[in-house]
């Protein structure tokens, strides 16, 4: 059992091909992450706060 | 046997993700936010001055919500340090730069112009504001004019002192009767637990076309 593992198996195309599926794929996680997922959840973080007020 | 192999694999598995997403997330926070403000905040700067050497534009006397009518420079932040001032201290408008507090002085008028910037990440404009003593020359300029405000101290407030901002910075009662700059952002670095505030007074002004004399400029 391996989640990785299985991507791997799934990835069609010789190793060298499967090697460049899995860069991409990684960079568009990555991405996702970047331009979604963290700028949603920064606001929630304890360090972000400037100005004054209640 | 073999399953609890598989699950304590799929675990482990699931752990260093947790992990790598997390670092990922530092990562996105300390650079990443920062190159993506600064690129913007340039642009801004860039833009703004061509609406200052335009004859159609007019600096307006009240500023929309999340619009930039001024630039921000400190010397001692660095030759080249220029930030966009904008109207509004919202979350989205201090990723983008240095913020108006709303209702507050605009530059040059008598009471107080108070503004806030982020100390880490973001661009992170005020990042230096703990090295600024009394004296130093924070610039603000407009289509009409340089005003030259110079710093005469600075307190750590708890985020509720609202009253660093009033017209008489920490005197309810008091009728203003010159002109201030107030700056405001987060203390200690990384923290939100308390302000760091700078208070500055104008000290001169000149005429956008006419510049700043090079003195005012140096550091000292």
């Amino acid at each position: 059992m391996s989640f990785y593992g299985l991507i791997w198996r799934l990835l069609p195309g010789p190793t060298a091909l499967k090697a460049v599926e899995a860069a991409v794929l990684a960079l568009v996680v990555v991405a996702v992450l970047f331009v979604w997922v963290f700028p949603a959840v920064a606001p929630y973080m304890p360090f972000n706060d400037t100005t004054v007020g209640q | 046997m073999r399953f609890v192999r598989g699950v304590a694999g799929l675990l482990g598995e699931l752990l260093v993700t947790v992990g790598v997403v997390l670092l990922l997330f530092v990562g996105w926070q300390l650079w990443w936010t920062d190159v993506v403000s600064d690129t913007d905040a340039a642009q801004v700067v860039d833009a703004l001055q061509a609406d200052f050497d335009s004859p159609d534009w007019v600096q307006p006397k009240h500023v929309k919500l999340g619009d930039a009518f001024a630039i921000v420079r400190i010397p001692l932040f660095g030759s080249t340090f220029a930030r966009p001032l904008y109207e509004g201290t919202t979350r989205d408008i201090l990723q983008r730069g240095i913020g108006h507090y709303i209702d507050t002085a605009m530059p040059g008028e008598v009471g107080n112009l108070a503004m806030a910037g982020h100390r880490t990440t973001y661009g992170k404009p005020f990042n230096r504001i703990a090295t600024l003593e009394k004296g130093d020359v924070v610039l603000v300029e407009t289509k009409s004019t340089w005003y030259v405000y110079r710093v005469s101290g600075h307190e750590i407030v708890p985020p509720t002192q609202v009253s660093v901002l009033l017209p008489v910075p920490n005197q309810p009662d008091a009728e203003p009767t010159e002109a201030v700059l107030t700056m405001t952002s987060c203390h200690p670095e990384f923290s939100a637990r308390e302000r760091f505030v700078v208070h500055a007074t104008l000290d001169a002004s000149y005429p956008h076309d006419q510049g700043v004399p090079a003195d005012v400029l140096e550091v000292s």
